[in-house]
């Protein structure tokens, strides 16, 4: 059950959600709830931008300033939304295809723009609101609809590629550990420049299904089985890391943020 | 002047023939509140090779942008005459410049061969100001034409020239504007 | 008074008649024959605490538009040929989610990369229909660089009065050429700002129309509204939505809140059609040509005049059929395969010969090829 001091920040009226019982969105909605109230952010200088597919539907159930635009080009607008008003405070909720195919050129631009965004990517390895095609993210030898013999192509690393692309703070976490996702969404928040924040997840119906995780609970355990922290996984070759997810904070770093540029610009231009 | 008159500047890249149609627009069009509108090559062929550019100067609203039959040509360049100056208008006015035009063409108009690049290159030390030297002798047909007065392409220049460069630039325009009228 | 007076290339007019129509934000992607708007704007909005970006890709520029709307900017973003392609999925977000933005095209030779460097008129229709779905559509067709200054500022106040995307679909030639623009005072003109809501955020309906114009009050983010913007089909509160009734109703609406207001909005420009037997119709640059050829026509004694659609869409149909009187003969000169004159069809059925002059060589239709066409049809 969600805590007494979210509600206010949840629109009711949307309800219900669309997502599958059991689905991993729902426990990094709130744990992007918990953030925003913690922080002491309101609802009225909150902006949640989003894309399109599952995890795009987000924005609708939260009672801020909400936009879902379309597919792959959230960061874009969210881009415009915050030069605009620099004062506001900018989320923008993404899927793995979402993120990093279609908006993959969108993505890295805002890593190197470093303007000051949260990007918090729910990676469920697959596209669930389309029936289960593969994703840039889907395991070589995963199965999905359109990878009926199992993936061939290799997968993206998202957080190494935001941290090449030169986002300010990157960091992993997975839906079993909930509080630990909270905590780099905080982070994440309060840095300023670009900051991302990829939570793996599970699509149990579509990606499950194919992929011998078919309830929400088998995902949980693998995620709680395969999670290996930075530290640890250091000390491990690259064979033993296979298939083992790496969590922890990558990035943290200052750098200039584009909103706080350009005001300078202003300035200068204007003298 | 006839309803229209047509002035065509062609040469090649890097010799200013855009910048000298559009300060003979803004010398009508902010000096003497006649219409004008300029039009150029873009692209490909505005990168090496011939380049032109055109200004159409009216007492009335112009309607067709460009250039017809221009009244004047000012052509710097043996390729752009080969190019351009064969649809100049019967008994209309052609300078050429005599150091890259070796070739005066057969035309029916007034061919005036005057060293612009000569006189930019030699008396002034300055090739850049090829264009100056050029609109100095434009003015002069502009003047007799009465199309505009040479002190509006004057103040249309040093509106438009570098700080610190105004007197350079005004002593091309009046070398070109003399040794036009020596012959006219 | 002395006028204050500006020799400016068209797309120099563009960017500063949006500048007077109070744009403060602009989104763009370097393109040739537009990208002179782009640096106008780079150059002049900072100096008035405006905000210029040069996004990723042609999306990307017209996606941070729409965003910067949201927060309550005038904004507009400017392209040509390809990139008015890649523009038309967010330019139906836009339509959709009834965001205020202004879209310059400035028509180059296509499909695909075709001309980037010449004229044509190739874009109209997908200035119509360019987006997938149905909705009204307001589209500007500047002849001179003063038309570029005073229909930008025209579209700004459409799509604020109107609360969507609204286009200016200006050409090589006078997107590049300079001209005479006599820049009226800031006040002189009227400046249009999208309706504000009256109620307090608990009561606010974001999509909920007034019945006396369809078009619902919008705030922007930041101000202490909260509300939901998506491009899906949504109900008055701006939830997504699959009923039957709340689908059709927001549909028409989106439609309806154009054609309401057609006479308001169309415009047009005549020129010597009174007793015309012939009439030519066309628009942008063309025009120019056009009414010079008639006025040569006419002193040749041929009884012929000119129509000049300025909006593009709404079609000035009804103004046509009455310039066109008792025309037998229309022509209409187009640089295309022939789009607008579909238009002209609908609008003249069989009242009169409808007869096509089009030029698609990159090339302007000269004046005498148009009075070469008068002629042989008088």
């Amino acid at each position: 059950m969600p805590r007494e001091e979210i509600k206010p920040w949840l629109r009711t009226r949307f309800f219900p959600h669309i997502w599958c019982p059991g689905c991993g969105h729902g426990i990094i909605l709130h744990a992007i709830l918990r953030s925003l109230v913690d922080l002491g952010k309101t609802r009225e200088e909150t902006v949640i931008a989003s894309g399109i597919g599952c995890s795009s539907r987000m924005p609708g159930y939260i009672n801020a300033n909400t936009v879902h635009t379309t597919h792959g080009r959230s960061l874009a607008f969210a881009t415009g939304i915050k030069l605009a008003k620099p004062e506001l405070t900018v989320i923008d909720v993404m899927g793995d295809g979402d993120c990093t195919a279609i908006g993959g050129n969108h993505f890295i631009h805002a890593c190197r723009r470093n303007i000051d965004i949260t990007a918090i990517v729910m990676n469920n390895n697959i596209y669930g609101i389309t029936g289960g095609q593969a994703s840039p993210t889907t395991p070589v030898g995963a199965r999905a609809t359109t990878a009926p013999y199992g993936a061939i192509d290799t997968p993206f690393d998202i957080c190494r590629l935001a941290e090449g692309a030169g986002a300010s703070y990157v960091a992993r976490a997975t839906i079993a550990q909930p509080v630990l996702c909270e905590q780099y969404i905080k982070k994440a928040i309060q840095k300023k420049g670009f900051s991302v924040v990829e939570i793996i997840t599970h699509c149990h119906t579509q990606f499950g299904r194919k992929n011998k995780r078919p309830n929400p609970v088998d995902n949980l355990i693998f995620f709680k089985e395969n999670s290996i922290p930075k530290a640890k996984a250091k000390e491990m070759t690259e064979e033993e890391k296979k298939g083992k997810i790496v969590i922890g904070e990558f990035v943290d770093r200052e750098g200039l943020e584009y909103t706080e540029a350009y005001l300078k610009l202003i300035e200068r231009v204007r003298g | 002047m006839s309803e229209r008159f047509e002035i065509r500047f062609a040469g090649s890249g890097g010799q200013g023939v855009i910048l000298a149609a559009v300060v003979t627009g803004e010398a009508a069009a902010l000096y003497e509140n006649v219409y004008a509108v300029q039009s150029q090559a873009y692209g490909p062929e505005a990168r090496g090779g011939a380049s032109k550019s055109e200004v159409v100067v009216s007492h009335d609203v112009i309607d067709y942008p460009k250039a017809t039959r221009p009244d004047l040509q000012v052509i710097l360049t043996q390729k752009a005459c080969e190019e351009y100056a064969h649809d100049t208008k019967k008994g209309g006015t052609i300078i050429l410049d005599d150091f890259y035009v070796s070739d005066p063409p057969q035309v029916d108009a007034d061919i005036y061969m005057l060293p612009i690049v000569r006189t930019a290159k030699e008396k002034l030390g300055k090739e850049m100001v090829t264009n100056m030297v050029a609109l100095g002798a434009t003015a002069r047909i502009l003047e007799l034409a009465n199309v505009i007065r040479p002190d509006s392409v004057k103040k249309a220049i040093l509106a438009r020239v570098p700080k610190g460069t105004e007197k350079l630039n005004e002593q091309a325009f009046e070398e070109g504007y003399s040794m036009m009228k020596e012959k006219k | 008074m002395p006028k204050k007076l500006a020799f400016w290339q068209g797309n120099m007019a563009v960017a500063m008649g949006g500048i007077a129509a109070g744009c403060r934000f602009f989104g763009g992607y370097p393109i040739t024959p537009s990208s002179e708007i782009a640096e106008v704007m780079a150059e002049e909005l900072p100096k008035i605490n405006g905000r210029f970006i040069q996004m990723e890709d042609e999306i990307g520029g017209i996606a941070a538009t729409i965003g910067a709307s949201i927060a309550g900017y005038k904004a507009m973003t400017a392209t040509s040929g390809p990139g008015f392609s890649l523009k038309q999925e967010n330019l139906g977000l836009a339509y959709m989610a009834e965001i205020p933005i202004v879209v310059i095209d400035v028509m180059r030779g296509g499909p695909s990369t075709g001309l980037p460097t010449r004229v044509s008129q190739q874009d109209v229709m997908q200035a119509r229909w360019g987006t997938h779905g149905d909705h009204g559509t307001i589209a500007y067709a500047p002849s001179s660089v003063q038309e570029c200054f005073e229909l930008t500022i025209d579209a700004f106040n459409m799509a604020e009065r109107f609360r969507q995307p609204v286009l200016v679909m200006s050409d090589e030639v006078i997107g590049h050429m300079r001209e005479k623009v006599v820049i009226p005072e800031p006040g002189s003109y009227p400046i249009v700002d999208r309706k504000r809501p009256k109620v307090s955020p608990e009561e606010f309906v974001p999509y909920l129309a007034d019945p006396a114009d369809d078009v619902p009050a919008m705030a922007s983010f930041g101000d202490g509204y909260r509300w939901h913007v998506t491009g899906l089909t949504h109900n008055d509160y701006g939830f997504p939505t699959n009923e039957p009734e709340e689908i059709g109703k927001k549909h028409l609406r989106l439609v309806r809140k154009v054609e309401r207001f057609r006479d308001e909005i169309v415009k047009y420009d005549l020129e010597q059609t009174e007793g015309a037997e012939i009439l030519v119709v066309s628009y942008g640059c063309v025009a120019r040509s056009a009414v010079r050829a008639v006025r040569e026509a006419r002193a040749k004694g041929i009884r012929v005049g000119h129509f000049r659609p300025i909006t593009l869409w709404p079609f000035p149909d009804k103004e046509l059929i009455q310039a066109a009187g008792q025309a037998k003969k229309v022509i209409v000169p187009e640089l295309n395969c022939g789009q607008m004159i579909s238009e002209v069809k609908i609008a003249l059925g069989c009242k009169a010969e409808i007869i096509p002059s089009n030029l698609v060589n990159g090339e302007i239709l000269r004046p005498h090829e148009i009075l070469a066409t008068i002629e042989e049809v008088a």
